[in-house]
């Protein structure tokens, strides 16, 4: 299977590598990955249960729903999807993201709206119109990993607020706002996943969503409100988005149809203040001009013939059984010293070992065992996050997160073991699950209640 | 002549693998040979043996391609290949091995103790661990007995900080062992033909020297070719790397990484089959000695097809 030599680059010298370093901008000096990135080629090897991807499952979409619809834009509208398209997005597409919104009890100006490809590159327009090298930018601590390269990438000073099982702590927020503010400084932007975050799994309280709110109005500041996951919800009330309580005023929203419909359409959305949609709109003409108009017809299609909700609660049923085989399988498999989180919706559990487990490390143990997930650091930008893994359960099958569960818990057993050998101890006597192991434990983690009882 | 291309395979080293083996693909394409571009999986044996190539390059790195296993069956296959020979890659790989057969010719490396995970599971070898401070000093380095690259390698500044290096250390490798900290100049010496190429120095620009990332990525470590050394300090340094690159038997190629101490150098160890990539170290010393990356490839491939000369 040798490629012809025409094809490759062609690139001959080794100097050639220091020639193009001198040449690289400041930015790409943050843009980290490789090492992680190598080990997360790994993960995709066929014989290998991957717990680490954030994939949607995308085999119960209906094969011939999808050929009747693509059909039917080739045969009325082939010349003005292959064509380009406005920079905001259709018409016809906002109408469909109007309608996702109002789902979740809100209701935006079609105005503000613009579809992007895909949310990450709402997040990272929002970046590019706001944020200079050395702003602060706040987001929770873990973070969603994919946020943290456009952090970066614009150079932002980026400082993470921890969560616990009500989402971001409001109260180191404002303790951080206050010590921002002696500096002279002021974040440009709150970026936040209160809904079933990824990675954590967790759900910011009401409670807490007013606080944020009324803070942001209070100090006039920006809060990015990611909201990929807000309709797979599983069990408990649905709670109102950021941008509902506080209108869209001090809250830019980030929506995408990648949970809901399909992430290969690379669809998403921003709302944001006419002012802020403006910067953005000129962002968006020179990062590609528009988004993919095809699939921007797919969603109108699909969208006309009225079934996308029955479409997400049938995937939320199916994620609801794989979040309880995961869960199940968390309580019997993994060690007492662990605990995970319980989410109420979304795609993924974040699970917190003893704080002698590198994650990173236990992950090159676990490839030999056929089993990958997502080393904790990478939701950070401080290299915390080194004793927790996140843990994806909509891509596989309640099987495959039974045994991959299984695996895992099989090479922590081992490495907690080995570490009472180390230190004398004999491994721990279960704390009682009530108990719990002391949650400052786990100082740089989501510090969540073990599985209590079952 | 038809050159095959051995590449990716199960390591950890992978990616780094998979991107030595492209670019080696590229220079053997522009060198008019033909090109045969295998990933080491489970049909490896099968396609070498209905292609029959002249010769096979190897550029796999870590466990499965540099610890002697392809090289045992490029042997049985009768296919002449790249780099050192089975005994070498397999003396190379196992960091424990190499430092004794180092130690037993002659060659400096850092005091060291090794354990695998049996000693400390059902000898209590953990009671041994108090020894440390006494024999080896703070701070000290935990690293798996086998793999490259420096995937779980850790320093411990404190006792305090052993048990937690060693359970990293142990999800790679059975073995690891604890070596003492040399303060010193961080260089590597390729080694082709028995020959030392000009000596690379790596200066890490950020964080501590031990680190993996930066070993691959353009921009985190600056590499100087030629390092900056004293005439003394250069014979020093390339006596012990052909000392250590003769008795670990490599033939072909190899780098040998060192530490320029205080008091000379002292050899870490030797990649048996090391990186081609864009950063990596081999080429650029190459480079550095005027061979392009070609003349570099046309060279290993020639010593392959010449072992005797090797």
């Amino acid at each position: 299977m040798s490629e012809p030599p025409h094809r490759r680059r062609a690139h001959a010298r080794s100097s050639d590598l220091e020639r193009y370093a001198g040449l690289f901008a400041e930015r790409t000096r943050v843009m980290r990955s490789s090492a992680m990135r190598d080990l997360m080629a790994i993960t995709a090897r066929p014989d290998v249960i991957s717990l680490a991807g954030g994939l949607p499952d995308t085999s119960t979409f209906p094969p011939q729903a999808f050929a009747a619809q693509m059909t039917r834009i080739a045969q009325e509208s082939a010349a003005e999807a292959l064509q380009y398209g406005p920079t905001e997005g259709f018409r016809e597409t906002i109408e469909c993201i109007v309608e996702v919104m109002g789902a979740e009890g809100m209701l935006p100006d079609p105005e503000d709206v613009i579809v992007t490809t895909g949310g990450q590159q709402a997040i990272d327009l929002i970046c590019k119109a706001l944020i200079d090298p050395g702003d602060v930018v706040i987001c929770e601590a873990p973070t969603y990993p994919g946020a943290i390269p456009v952090f970066c990438s614009y150079q932002a000073d980026t400082i993470q607020i921890e969560c616990d099982a009500e989402g971001m702590r409001i109260e180191e927020l404002e303790a951080t706002l206050e010590r921002l503010d002696a500096e002279g400084r002021r974040p440009k932007l709150i970026y936040s996943v209160p809904s079933f975050q990824n990675p954590a799994g967790v759900t910011m309280s009401l409670e807490r969503r007013r606080r944020l709110v009324e803070l942001a109005r209070a100090r006039e500041l920006l809060v990015v409100e990611d909201n990929p996951y807000g309709l797979l919800r599983f069990s408990g009330e649905p709670l109102p988005p950021l941008y509902q309580l506080d209108g869209g005023d001090f809250v830019i929203y980030i929506g995408t149809f990648s949970k809901i419909l399909s992430p290969g359409i690379r669809l998403g959305w921003a709302v944001a203040p006419p002012p802020v949609m403006e910067k953005v709109v000129l962002g968006k003409q020179a990062a590609d001009l528009c988004t993919s108009t095809l699939t921007q017809y797919f969603v109108r299609e699909y969208f006309a013939a009225g079934r996308w909700r029955e479409y997400v609660e049938s995937l939320t049923g199916i994620y609801r059984q794989r979040r309880d085989a995961m869960l199940d399988a968390l309580r019997r498999y993994f060690p007492p010293q662990a605990s995970w989180t319980e989410p109420e919706g979304g795609l993924f559990v974040w699970a917190t070992l003893p704080p002698y487990i590198d994650t990173s490390d236990l992950l090159a143990k676990a490839l030999r065992e056929n089993v990958a997930f997502v080393p904790g650091q990478a939701a950070y930008v401080d290299g915390r996050g080194r004793s927790s893994m996140r843990l994806n359960f909509s891509a596989g099958g309640e099987d495959e997160i039974r045994e991959g569960i299984r695996r895992i818990g099989k090479v922590i057993a081992e490495q907690v073991e080995l570490y009472g050998a180390l230190t004398g101890q004999a491994a721990e006597p279960a704390p009682s699950r009530a108990e719990g192991a002391p949650e400052g434990d786990a100082e740089n983690v989501v510090p969540f209640r073990k599985a209590e009882g079952e | 002549m038809k050159v095959a291309v051995l590449k990716g395979g199960r390591s950890l080293e992978r990616g780094v693998s998979l991107r030595s083996g492209a670019r080696v693909e590229d220079a053997l394409g522009r060198l008019g040979h033909e090109v045969l571009a295998l990933e080491a999986d489970g049909r490896l044996v099968k396609r070498l043996s209905a292609e029959r190539p002249d010769v096979a390059f190897v550029a796999m790195h870590g466990p499965g391609g540099e610890d002697g296993t392809a090289q045992e069956l490029l042997e049985i296959l009768g296919i002449p290949f790249t780099g050192p020979g089975v005994a070498a890659c397999a003396r190379c790989i196992d960091k424990v091995l190499a430092k004794h057969e180092l130690r037993g010719a002659g060659v400096r490396t850092p005091d060291w103790f090794a354990f695998n995970e049996t000693a400390f599971r059902e000898l209590g070898a953990a009671d041994a661990l108090g020894g440390l401070e006494e024999r080896l000093g703070f701070p000290l380095v935990v690293k798996p007995s086998r793999g490259g690259s420096a995937l779980g390698v850790k320093f411990a500044e404190t006792w305090f900080d052993v048990p937690e290096a060693l359970v990293s250390a142990f999800s790679y490798d059975d073995r690891v062992l604890l070596e003492r900290f040399v303060h010193g100049r961080e260089l590597a010496v390729s080694v082709l033909g028995g020959e030392a190429l000009p000596v690379v120095e790596a200066i890490p620009r950020e964080g501590d020297s031990y680190d993996f990332e930066a070993r691959y990525e353009i921009g985190r470590t600056s590499f100087v070719c030629p390092a900056q050394l004293s005439e003394d300090e250069a014979a020093a340094v390339t006596e012990a790397a052909l000392g250590a690159y003769e008795a670990l038997g490599c033939s072909g190629f190899s780098r040998v990484d060192l530490i320029l101490a205080a008091d000379g150098p002292q050899v870490l160890e030797v990649n048996a089959i090391p990186g081609l990539t864009d950063t990596s170290l081999l080429p650029q010393a190459a480079e550095a000695a005027g061979m392009s990356f070609e003349q570099l490839v046309e060279k290993i491939l020639d010593l392959a097809l010449a072992p005797a000369s090797a």
